[in-house]
């Protein structure tokens, strides 16, 4: 840290920008707070109100635990599906593989505005629309991605020799999965399942085309809320699930790094 | 990749074992990416008729109409001019915290990584909530400026705050980007200019800024590309005032039920999407 001496000037710009980029997630702290009947800061007086509004609110919390089913189920199955494919990746070699690669994380290139849309088009007509299964596929269509890309990455830093050590010592190739592959892939499969949760819990854009009155996720009834009104019981809500993601993350953090898992 | 022939389970051909490992996300891969991107494209090219129908009919239609309203084509300036301006912003006020970050060590920047990412991971729409939080009428932002006697505009429901919310939505992946970029950053480059007598901004400009420019090219791409599809900051901020391609496109599939021209104006962000990559890789050739 001493190597480099920055100037004061320097040092306050940075946290200037700091200020600016954490703002918005620190304000609702305070603001889920507020014991007023409207968005104010600060407020005229403090409570727990809207904390209480929140648990009171029934299409919040029909909301929240099918986000929450949604995101298990997302999560299961995008390491089910995505651990086979990974280790096909870095394991095997066929013609065209680099090109599935590119295919098979090609739907984080698209903006989900486009892909909710082109999903929205032929759910409709297989009537997939507001439906578990329908939300359960468009989902896996952007957690796999990450879920590919971060095990993958996992499965190609490993080290081979206890591979090599446990097949030369006669185990079949299965059990050399089962019994050294995959426990020493542990840390890729927590990372990897962190993200497609947090993936799927926070997805918006993808998932308000394709919910309705029948069902609907949390961040797409967050949506609909501060579309009509900005009141504090948003604020409640954001907390919690500031809470969650800061939980999730020092999951991972605990399990890889957090750096390792992102910025690659 | 020799090691593939050992790997596999002699019962099995590699082949026939890949084709099986595969197939789920294989299929996923195809019935929620493949198809529907390339129906979208059909889609564009067929025409909508009255009550939300559509007509399975070949027509430029959705484009020429596209291209002579005028509506449209401000919508398309405006985007596209706007995502420019915020992607430029973003740039200028990620570019200290990223230079501050490539410089700090041990646990203090693994702790400032973890600040820059964490927004990253929050909902989009809480961030936006923070926002009309902030800029709202009684917020403090406004409060604060009316409280030192500066002119307040309103900021919300206007282009103004979504412009304020969408730089700092983007900075975590500029940071990102630009810390990417930073690895030919040297810092004993700096002290040997320093050493030699540049002042600090000569070698800024001369040593710093150069030898992060591919760092700030991949940072702008991704911005500007995240910037013109963004949808829940000006809708949520711009409150059906601030009108942008990916608002119109939601509008149009959701609203109006104009199922063709909402993917016309889909493969039109698609084809503002390649004329950017395209500038990238022309940036990236200039700079080798």
């Amino acid at each position: 840290m001493e190597i480099h001496k920055t100037s004061w000037p320097m040092r306050v710009l940075v946290l200037v920008l700091f200020l600016y980029l954490l703002a918005p997630v620190i304000l609702v702290f305070p603001i889920s707070f507020s014991g007023d009947q409207v968005l104010q800061f600060p407020p005229s007086f403090w409570s727990t109100r809207w904390y209480t509004a929140l648990f009171q609110n029934t299409v919040m919390l029909k909301a929240f635990w099918t986000s929450l089913t949604l995101a298990v189920v997302v999560t299961i199955l995008s390491i089910v599906i995505a651990v086979p494919a990974a280790w096909t990746m870095t394991r095997t070699s066929f013609f065209g593989k680099e090109f599935l690669f590119n295919l098979f994380t090609a739907p984080l290139l698209l903006p989900t505005i486009v892909l909710g849309l082109a999903i929205l088009i032929v759910f409709a007509s297989f009537g997939l629309l507001a439906t578990m299964q329908g939300l359960v596929l468009a989902h896996l269509v952007v957690t796999l991605p990450y879920a590919l890309r971060v095990l993958a990455v996992s499965l190609g830093t490993q080290d081979r020799a206890c591979e090599e050590a446990a097949r030369t010592l006669g185990a079949k190739p299965l059990t050399v999965f089962f019994r050294v592959t995959l426990p020493m892939l542990t840390p890729g499969i927590v990372a990897a399942s962190a993200l497609c949760f947090l993936v799927s819990f926070d997805e918006v854009v993808i998932t308000l085309f394709l919910t309705g009155p029948r069902i609907s996720t949390l961040p797409v009834e967050l949506y609909n809320y501060v579309f009509n009104q900005a009141d504090p019981l948003v604020a409640a809500a954001s907390v919690l699930l500031i809470l969650l993601t800061l939980g999730v993350i020092m999951i991972v953090e605990r399990a890889m790094g957090l750096g390792k898992a992102f910025v690659k | 990749m020799n090691a593939a022939a050992e790997t596999a389970p002699r019962t099995w051909r590699s082949g026939e074992l890949a084709i099986v490992l595969l197939l789920p996300i294989a299929l996923i891969n195809a019935i929620g990416f493949i198809l529907p991107v390339l129906n979208l494209a059909r889609y564009s090219f067929n025409q909508s008729t009255a009550g939300g129908g559509i007509a399975d009919v070949f027509t430029w239609e959705n484009w020429t109409g596209l291209l002579r309203d005028p509506f449209y084509l401000e919508l398309i300036f405006n985007s596209v001019w706007i995502s420019l301006a915020i992607t430029l912003t973003t740039l200028v006020v990620s570019y200290p915290i990223a230079l501050y970050l490539h410089r700090s060590t041990g646990s203090w920047k693994t702790f400032l990584t973890v600040l820059v990412i964490s927004p990253l991971l929050t909902s989009a729409v809480v961030r936006t909530y923070g926002w009309i939080a902030l800029l709202t009428d009684n917020g403090p932002v406004l409060s604060f400026l009316r409280y030192v006697g500066l002119p307040a505009p309103s900021l919300m429901f206007n282009i103004k705050g979504v412009f304020i919310g969408l730089t700092e939505i983007l900075m975590p992946y500029m940071i990102l980007a630009l810390m990417a970029g930073f690895g030919r950053l040297d810092p004993r480059v700096e002290e040997a200019a320093r050493t030699l007598g540049a002042t600090p901004s000569r070698t800024f400009w001369k040593i710093i800024l150069p030898l992060t420019l591919p760092g700030i090219a991949l940072g702008c791409l991704l911005c500007f590309v995240l910037a013109v599809s963004s949808f829940i900051t000006p809708k949520l901020m711009g409150g059906g005032r601030v009108f942008l391609l990916a608002t119109e496109i939601y509008d149009q599939a959701i609203v109006t039920l104009n199922w063709p021209l909402a993917s016309t104006l889909s493969i039109l962000v698609l084809i503002v999407f390649g004329a950017a990559l395209w500038a990238y890789s022309v940036v990236l050739r200039r700079l080798d």
